[in-house]
């Protein structure tokens, strides 16, 4: 059931997204749609090796080939741009957009030509000649520490990138030195039982539908240029440009324009986007390039790659005592935006939803010979919830206790938040027994056991997981991003014929804030949907923002557009006032009409207030004409969204290939605006998370370097038949930390979906006494283990 | 993403495909739909310089039934085999492995005759027509001849086909019991490994058997030893499974991430003893 | 080295020259400005450039333009009338069967064929169906939802 969009209590309802009509017709426009006069293509020369020094490039067969204007190499590059900026605050190699001297990475651009059309660059591109001479390549980060064979940077010994980094229990996080280690000794010496286990949240491609692609144009004549990109997070993408190239801010205008997703894919500025720009302006002619698939698999940014020797303690009832995780993220071959940043929130997510009185976590982070990694759906948090949660799956196998009855002896309860974790993370709110007894009911997990058991004495390889997510969104205060800000930003304007337009910070590439923002102010002003426009994505039209990412769109972005809205019904009220003769504190928005509350039928019309507002005759004291207002708005802390997942997994006995039977799910994001859309997050967030466990993992080849899965030949995103029809069902626990109680759904699927399969996938093999199985969860791995091999 | 540069030939007959083809030398390829070809071309792993489009060639097209022996023109593609009622009624393993193919738009564009001409590993076809004991019918300008299916697919990528040859049809006996049972790699749909068998029954008793598998080696080939075993044993669970066992013989065996040698010669296994089944019960 | 071809978009006829290198994708999207059917991949697996060829679905990424010579193609701005929605469309719109909207063009041409083939589709057959069709974030369900809508009702 989906209802039109009419005036009256439209927060909450199944709202059919305004997105839609033109993108199901063919008429969104996407970067790759546009056509500028005289625009040029780009086309990259990249290495075809992992690790080497560039000997020579021969450009001259590009040079002289029909339609090309320019060749540049990246020496010559670097001449016109300095290296790729970062955003985090540890040390970082130098990293350029087109590398001038020496390759770390399979992909990584070494020139770029310039041509007429794609055709003609392309050409061009394949006639360049480099000759690299071949280094060793490292792509094992255990054995990158050592610094054996290859050292990648060589200002970065032992190619660590972050070197031991510990926090939680016993570390003074002003100065990480680890001072008192007795709490974490005592928890282990205590504990009836200790699980020990190295598990690895294996590397992934994002694979965004839309590959990256950007347009620039800069105008000789007034300075500026305007670049169109496949961004998720346009007004970074203005400051990053704008300090690359060295401009002011006002000179730069980036344009997100219908965008194809991005999943954290999309919130770096890539060498690319520096690329174009500085040959825009050098030529004064746009210029546009779009990536491959191929290039993509290659050079956009990867997810995860973080191991995990994890190590948990517990008494014999299932009290979870201590919780330890030595992390070592393999990052790649430089830093790029976030790249840093994204291991440490593993550390923030230590606890999950559990009451643990001592969690220690130390990170290192090391540089290998491949794709950089950085923010993918969920970054860090599916890692650390799928460490922890696999951890407590082990514990209740050594215990031989329900999974469902642990996890319920562990829960932080209701009464207890806001919550601090040991590791110092202030939880918001939450009802984990609730969403769990949800689940339980809906899954009928006692039935679900009991068939399970039965299939099995049948000989049948089925297995039940169960897993229970938080996750840190909403981000957030500013100090956690402290180079850009976290806060957001929105405007709302009445026009004089009552109609509202909205601009919001954030930029949606699928999320529907079109709609939902439209929602939120059709009720706050109680007109029409079609009378409110949303704008977004567009650094000319939009004041400020940070952008869409880390599930902060609704929780930021929804609460500084309340806050304009409300600064706009507080000078309505002010207008409105003297029209009825009554005071402004007395007046509320109802049914088109603002007037006395309770009775605003008997008011004047919102047009007509706002009407007055551009021609007041006479102006109320103290007040400017117009309907314009904006607002800044930054949170004081983090929302912590949760929810409980159950699969249920058949494994083939003679081929090892597992099937997806059944999945349920309970999550609470806080309040819901538009459940619709909440849905299609959960379920396509889901999918991603079903993609880890199963079918996704980027390989590189050992001794060469090379990608191994570079194409969708080879690396499997799931499609409609590998996934089950999703049963699932919310609780609601606001958040009190925004006037909306939401908490953001953005990631939530992708975080807890992955351990509850793999928790089946290890259930179902039980019988041959398997405790750990690492993703992906691939036929032969689990056909190695009933042939009773190792994984 | 974008090919290297080509010109263009298009051919209205056979004969003039293979002059077409004399003419331009062993730069040129011939193109029907195109699907095994293209996406090698945009990768720039094949670059002709000359494609001679042979998709257009009447009575290249459709499935036919001569006494008791069925053909199917080469351009025939994936799509109609999938959906052709003669197949269906009396060859359903070649309507069922077409169906497994890529997907509805691969089927509908990509072509029998290219596919095996093409002759990837992984492909199904291939072990279709070798099971089937199908002749592969080619054209060249020394005139048409036929090959058997077991002798034409030779190694990897490697067929019996000449410079100026090109596929006109495949054609074979009516089967009696036959069934195409494969493990499909989870991105490309290409078979992990492809297993057809063709059986004769007579009275419960297995009187013949051709059984060939794709995916495991270098090309489609025939299980001898798993035809042997299965010669005159009444098609039971353990018989079958004996026969299944005899497919481990195989010689080298394709190795990558989708699997390791010794996975793939257990799934030829698995995979011979769900074809024969299926192919013992129809 | 252009080869003429004659090709008929979305009901209208096309004489155009081509160099025989030029896909049909890059054919409607850079010289017929039919910017709705779109690139996704360059393996011919995700299905976004999918448009029919006499009537039949077909990956536009993995067709030369000159074997679209006399053939008639139907890209999406093609499915509908100016002002007016097919039924697939209608429905992926009320079922929320697109987030990016990306895959959507290539996912509702697909489900044109699979309709054509099945008429009153079973889950399963829709999902098969769609088998040459990538999505990255629905998850699917919503897309399966709007193919059964469109198809006439849940079965």
């Amino acid at each position: 059931m989906t209802m039109q969009a009419t005036p009256g209590r439209l927060v909450g309802q199944r709202v059919r997204r305004r997105e839609d009509p033109r993108l199901v017709k063919g008429r969104g426009n996407y970067v790759d749609d546009m056509k500028l006069p005289g625009m040029l293509h780009l086309a990259f020369t990249r290495s075809d090796v992992a690790h080497g020094i560039i000997r020579s490039i021969d450009t001259s067969a590009a040079q002289a080939m029909p339609g090309v204007e320019l060749v540049l190499t990246g020496a010559q590059l670097a001449e016109m741009i300095p290296p790729m900026p970062v955003a985090t605050p540890f040390p970082a190699p130098d990293h350029h957009s087109v590398t001038p001297d020496r390759v770390r990475y399979v992909g990584e651009p070494v020139a770029v030509v310039v041509a007429t059309d794609r055709y003609l660059a392309a050409d061009a591109a394949d006639a360049i000649v480099v000759d690299i001479e071949e280094l060793p390549a490292v792509v094992d980060p255990e054995r990158a520490m050592s610094g054996d064979p290859a050292v990648i940077h060589d200002a970065f010994e032992n190619n660590l990138a972050v070197p031991l980094a510990p926090a939680g229990t016993g570390v003074n996080p002003a100065t990480l030195e680890v001072e008192d280690e007795s709490a974490l000794n005592e928890a282990f010496e205590q504990a009836d039982v200790v699980i020990s286990q190295r598990i690895l949240s294996q590397r992934l491609v994002p694979n965004a539908m839309e590959p990256r692609g950007v347009i620039a144009r800069f105008e000789p004549g007034n300075d500026e240029l305007t670049v169109w990109s496949t961004t998720q997070n346009p007004h970074i993408a203005r400051t990053l440009l704008a300090a690359i190239l060295g401009m002011g801010q006002h000179q730069v205008r980036v344009i997100a324009p219908d965008v194809g997703g991005g999943f954290g894919s999309k919130i770096n500025v890539y060498g690319e986007d520096f690329v174009a720009a500085a040959i825009s302006r050098r030529l004064g002619l746009p210029v546009k390039w779009i990536e491959d698939r191929s290039e993509a698999f290659m050079t956009t940014i990867h997810g995860r790659d973080v191991l995990c020797y994890l190590d948990l303690a517990a008494t014999g009832e299932g009290k979870i005592l201590a919780v330890k995780m030595r992390l070592i993220a393999d990052i790649g071959a430089y830093e790029m935006v976030l790249t840093a940043a994204i291991p440490t929130l593993v550390a923030f997510m230590i606890s999950g939803v559990y009451d643990i009185g001592v969690v220690r976590c130390d990170l290192t982070e090391v540089f290998t010979n491949k794709m950089p990694t950085d923010a993918y759906r969920g970054a860090g948090r599916p890692e650390g919830i799928y460490f922890l949660e696999r951890g407590i799956d082990m514990l209740a196998a050594r215990l031989e206790m329900d999974p469902a009855e642990l996890r319920r002896r562990n829960f932080i309860q209701p009464e207890q938040f806001p919550y601090t974790t040991a590791g110092g993370m202030v939880y918001d709110s939450g009802e984990y027994e609730r969403a769990l007894d949800t689940a339980l009911a809906n899954a009928g997990w006692e039935q679900m056991k009991a068939d399970r058991d039965a299939a099995r004495a049948e000989g049948r390889l089925v297995g039940l997981g169960l897993s229970f997510y938080t996750e840190i969104c909403g981000f957030g205060p500013s100090a956690a991003m402290p180079s850009v800000g976290l806060w957001e930003h929105a405007s709302v304007s009445v026009e004089r014929d009552g109609k509202v337009r909205a601009t919001t910070g954030v930029s949606a590439h699928g999320q529907g804030h079109e709609t939902t923002f439209a929602q939120m102010l059709a009720d706050e002003f109680s007109i029409p949907m079609d009378d409110i426009t949303i704008v977004h994505g567009d650094t000319g039209q939009v004041r400020g923002g940070t952008g869409t990412f880390g599930s902060r769109s609704q929780v930021v972005g929804g609460t500084a557009l309340l806050l304009a809205a409300s600064k706009v019904q507080d000078k309505m009220r002010r207008f409105a006032a003297p029209m009825l003769e009554l005071q402004p504190a007395d007046l509320s928005f109802s049914g088109g009409m603002i007037g006395p509350s309770g009775r605003e039928e008997t008011g004047v019309a919102f047009a007509d207030v706002a009407a007055f507002a551009y021609v007041p005759i006479p102006l109320p004291p103290d007040t400017e004409p117009g309907l314009s207002e904006e607002a800044f708005w930054e949170p004081e802390g983090f929302t912590w969204p949760f929810g409980c997942y159950i699969s249920q997994v058949e494994i083939d006995r003679d081929t090892g290939e597992l099937e997806l039977q059944r999945f349920v799910g309970v999550d609470d994001c806080g309040n819901v605006v538009n459940p619709l859309i909440v849905a299609g997050q959960i379920h396509g967030g889901i999918a991603q998370g079903v993609g880890q466990a199963m079918t996704e993992e980027a390989v590189y080849d050992e001794e060469s370097g090379q990608l191994v899965t570079a194409s969708f030949m080879d690396y499997a995103i799931p499609r409609a038949r590998d996934l089950p029809r999703f049963e699932l069902d919310h609780t609601v626990t606001p958040s009190p930390l925004n006037p909306l109680g939401v908490k953001g759904i953005g990631e939530a699927g992708t975080i807890g979906s992955t351990p509850s399969i793999v928790n089946a996938a290890v259930d179902a093999l039980s019988g041959f006494g398997v405790e750990h199985i690492d993703m992906m969860l691939r036929p032969e791995k689990l056909w190695r283990l009933i042939q009773g091999g190792d994984a | 993403m974008i090919p290297s540069a080509f010109e263009y030939r298009r051919a209205g007959s056979v004969d003039e495909a293979i002059a077409l083809k004399r003419e331009a030398g062993s730069a040129a390829r011939f193109i029907a739909g195109g699907h095994s070809l293209i996406p090698l071309m945009k990768l720039r792993l094949s670059e002709p310089s000359v494609l001679i489009d042979i998709g257009r060639v009447p009575g290249l097209s459709g499935v036919s039934e001569d006494g008791g022996r069925i053909s199917i023109g080469a351009l025939t593609t994936h799509a109609d085999l999938e959906s052709d009622p003669l197949l269906l009624a009396v060859a359903p393993i070649v309507a069922e492995a077409a169906g497994e193919i890529g997907d509805q738009q691969v089927r509908n564009r990509g072509t029998i005759g290219g596919s095996l001409a093409h002759a990837d590993p992984a492909a199904d076809l291939p072990a279709v027509v070798v099971a089937l004991d199908a002749a592969i019918h080619i054209a060249g300008a020394d005139g048409p001849r036929a090959v058997a299916a077991s002798d034409f697919f030779r190694g990897l990528f490697e067929v019996d086909l000449g410079e100026d040859e090109l596929i006109t049809a495949v054609s074979f006996d009516r089967p009696s019991r036959a069934a195409y049972a494969k493990l499909r790699h989870p991105a490309s749909h290409f078979a992990i490994v492809g297993v057809a068998a063709a059986l004769t029954v007579e009275e419960g008793v297995c009187t013949g058997a051709r059984v060939a598998v794709t995916g495991a080696s270098t090309h489609a080939r025939r299980l001898s030893a798993v035809e042997e075993a299965l010669t005159g044993s009444r098609l039971d669970d353990d018989s079958i499974a004996q026969a299944s066992a005899a497919a481990s013989e195989l010689g080298d065996v394709n190795a990558d991430l989708a699997g390791s040698e010794e996975y793939r010669r257990a799934m030829t296994r698995a995979f011979t003893g769900r074809a024969i089944a299926a192919a013992a019960s129809r | 080295m252009s080869v003429p071809i004659s090709v008929t978009v979305n009901g209208r006829l096309h004489e155009l020259e081509v160099e025989p290198r030029m896909l049909l994708v890059h054919l409607l999207r850079e010289e017929l400005n039919l910017t709705g059917t779109h690139v996704g991949c360059d393996t011919s697996q995700c299905g976004a450039c999918t448009v029919l060829m006499d009537g039949d679905s077909a990956k536009s990424c993995t067709v030369f333009a000159v074997q679209a010579d006399g053939a008639s193609v139907t890209t999406i701005e093609g499915l509908s009338a100016e002002g007016g929605m097919h039924p697939l469309q209608q429905a992926f719109w009320d079922e929320h069967g697109l987030q990016c909207g990306y895959c959507t063009p290539g996912m509702i041409m697909s489900g044109v064929d699979l309709l054509d083939r099945h008429p009153d589709p079973s889950e399963q057959e829709i999902r098969r169906g769609l088998d040459g069709n990538l999505c990255r974030c629905t998850g699917y369900e919503h897309i399966v939802n709007a193919i059964r809508d469109a198809a006439g009702g849940a079965k």
